[in-house]
């Protein structure tokens, strides 16, 4: 398989991920969007650790996803106790903080 | 990968680093065995010992030079990395001095007594009346002081990004948890958090792209293959851009700095205050280790690039900070303007000489690691001073209500008027030394016409420092400054407040000292 194909799907997701976190309102769902992208990271890093021939691609993908775990848990901790007090989710609705 | 299980680690020289973690790690072990009624104390109390042995440890390794790169190529230790080690550890235990004080609110700190509770809930009433505390304050603290060491001397993406979320998931926790105004706090910590994760998933994936292209996570690697396969390529530049938007987010540079004023704002102001110094402090270590050392080859491609995004930075930061009618908000724009500052010495990239015009130069290291040490002192003093500004128990941080409050406290007054001139860079304080190294290193490095910018933003900066002093001095009490106090705290914020004062005059007065340790401690391994 021609390597660079993965790298090409790799970049869609990481751009999908980037306009989901961009245009969509849900704090979840741009959170969502966040784990996209590491896991588009995660394609790419695998990929590119076949076409290198050596490891530390697939040990970083290993350190990724333990990050990324403990990142959902913070991540839903702040995003439950915001939609505890406000009732929702919505990034709009997080406004009370300007100029 | 044999290589890696073969590795024995140095202990001896990750020994500030382990003992930060075992401390944080004991931290959580109090939170489940002891009673609540003393945990505070014994917190505090291992807190404290953990940072004076790290302190030690890293006080050690620099006086023998025991220089290397450790734990399999992941994490170098050099002069750069234990100055700012030595840095973080004073500054943290600083903030923790003024998030322990409890005198300024009747007994209790500045921290949400119960975070799991709906603000003005009867569960938070009760969780007041009974005086909880989350007492989790400490050993994050210190996992976000572990996550920042470690990102000041990885050498390797991979240990970057790791050391990257290390340091900012305790801080997005941190920032949620203010006593009052919560909304206000949970916002922060929201914004903080998906921004903050945006700009690491950003960074994750420009390190993916470099080891695409060089094959390695280690920075020397990279920057050997980049020397030897040249770095004319599209997947190098966006690589190298990516690393750079994740890096320049965390130091705050425009146009990814948008989180730096609402972060600052909700934030309880003890953590405000670690984030403002510690987080710019790791972050300015990491990106100079990363573009110095790994993407050193590529100056002429991002000197310019930094040199734009400085003045961008720099205006943008003062001229908005004019316009700021909240000090704590202020502080933040003040940040930003800061962040341009270092980064004009960052775009100049020179190494120490004594062959130049000026005599023995410090280079763009260590002028920035100077400029670090003065304007974390005048951050902490300064923040320090902004907890002690009461109105009805709760801080009172806008500016109208501070209308002369100077001539009524006129101690508070002329500690507030010295953070703010070294905040400006007035002579006779530690900022304008700073700010004059800096200035020399980007001069050195070729680029004058980016210092006369440099020197022209700070004038409009120090108009904005002189306006809070005009208003503390000059502005006569008004209907909003009614019923606002200045506090008297306990011993733990006036020693912040001491400190702050005495380290900001002695870098003004009698600079040589530190200047000459950061000259010294400027060195990158491997680079």
């Amino acid at each position: 398989m021609n390597p660079n194909y993965y790298l090409v799907l790799s970049v869609i997701l990481f751009t999908i991920g980037v306009l989901g976190f961009l245009l969509r309102r849900n704090a979840i769902v741009a959170f969502m969007s966040i784990e996209l992208m590491l896991n588009a990271t995660n394609l790419a890093m695998v990929n590119f650790s076949h076409v290198h021939g050596n490891l530390d691609g697939q040990v970083g993908t290993l350190m990724v996803m333990v990050v990324a775990a403990a990142e959902v848990v913070v991540g839903l901790a702040i995003i439950v106790t915001i939609f505890r007090t406000r009732r929702s989710a919505s990034v709009d609705d997080a406004n009370l903080l300007k100029y | 990968m044999l290589t890696l299980l073969e590795t024995n680690l140095d202990w001896g020289a990750l020994a500030p680093l382990i003992v930060v973690f075992v401390g944080a790690c004991l931290g959580v072990v109090v939170e489940g065995v002891l009673r609540r009624s003393i945990r505070d104390e014994a917190q505090l109390i291992i807190a404290g010992l953990t940072l004076v042995l790290a302190f030690g440890f890293t006080v050690q390794l620099w006086r023998g030079r025991e220089f290397g790169v450790e734990a399999g190529g992941s994490v170098s230790v050099d002069g750069p990395a234990l100055f700012t080690w030595g840095a973080l550890i004073i500054f943290t235990i600083l903030a923790l001095l003024l998030a322990s004080e409890r005198k300024l609110n009747q007994g209790q700190t500045d921290f949400v007594p119960m975070a799991a509770s709906v603000p003005g809930s009867p569960l938070e009433a009760r969780a007041t009346a009974l005086r909880l505390e989350h007492t989790e304050v400490y050993p994050l603290v210190l996992f976000a002081t572990f996550g920042m060491m470690l990102f000041a001397a990885s050498n390797d993406l991979i240990t970057m990004f790791v050391a990257l979320e290390i340091f900012s998931l305790p801080l997005y926790l941190l920032c949620g948890l203010a006593r009052r105004r919560r909304l206000l706090s949970q916002e922060a910590a929201l914004k903080y958090f998906l921004l903050g994760s945006l700009s690491s998933a950003f960074f994750l994936y420009g390190a993916a792209l470099v080891y695409g292209y060089t094959g390695s996570f280690e920075l020397n690697r990279v920057d050997a293959m980049i020397g030897s396969a040249g770095a004319s390529s599209l997947l190098l530049a966006a690589g190298m851009g990516l690393v750079g938007v994740g890096l320049l987010f965390k130091v705050g540079v425009v146009p990814f700095h948008s989180w730096t004023p609402d972060v600052y704002m909700g934030s309880p102001t003890p953590i405000t205050a670690f984030m403002a110094i510690a987080t710019k402090m790791a972050a300015v270590a990491a990106l100079m280790r990363v573009f110095y050392v790994g993407f050193g080859s590529m100056e002429w491609d991002w000197q310019p690039l930094f040199a734009v995004l400085a003045v961008l930075t720099m205006l943008v930061g003062s001229v908005i900070a004019l316009t700021q009618s909240d000090i704590k908000r202020l502080f933040a724009y003040s940040a930003i303007a800061h962040a341009g500052f270092l980064l004009v010495a960052v775009a100049g990239a020179v190494t120490p000489t004594s062959s130049s015009a000026f005599g023995a130069l410090t280079g763009s290291v260590g002028s920035i690691q100077f400029y670090l040490a003065a304007y974390g002192l005048a951050t902490m003093g300064a923040f320090a001073l902004v907890t002690m500004v009461r109105k009805a128990g709760g801080e009172s941080t806008s500016l109208a209500s501070w209308s002369g409050i100077g001539r009524r406290h006129p101690v508070f007054g002329a500690l507030m008027v010295l953070f703010l001139l070294s905040f400006a860079g007035i002579p006779l304080t530690g900022g304008f030394i700073g700010k004059l190294l800096v200035f020399l290193a980007a001069w050195a490095g070729g680029y004058g016409w980016l210092v006369l910018v440099a020197v022209l933003m700070s004038l409009v900066a120090a108009f904005f420092y002189l306006r809070v002093i005009v208003v503390m001095f000059f502005r006569e009490p008004n209907e909003h400054s009614e019923g606002v106090t200045v506090e008297k705290p306990s011993w733990m914020t006036w020693t912040v407040i001491v400190v702050a004062a005495v380290g900001t005059l002695v870098l003004g007065l009698w600079s040589g000292p530190l200047a000459e340790l950061a000259i010294r401690a400027s060195a990158f391994l491997g680079s």
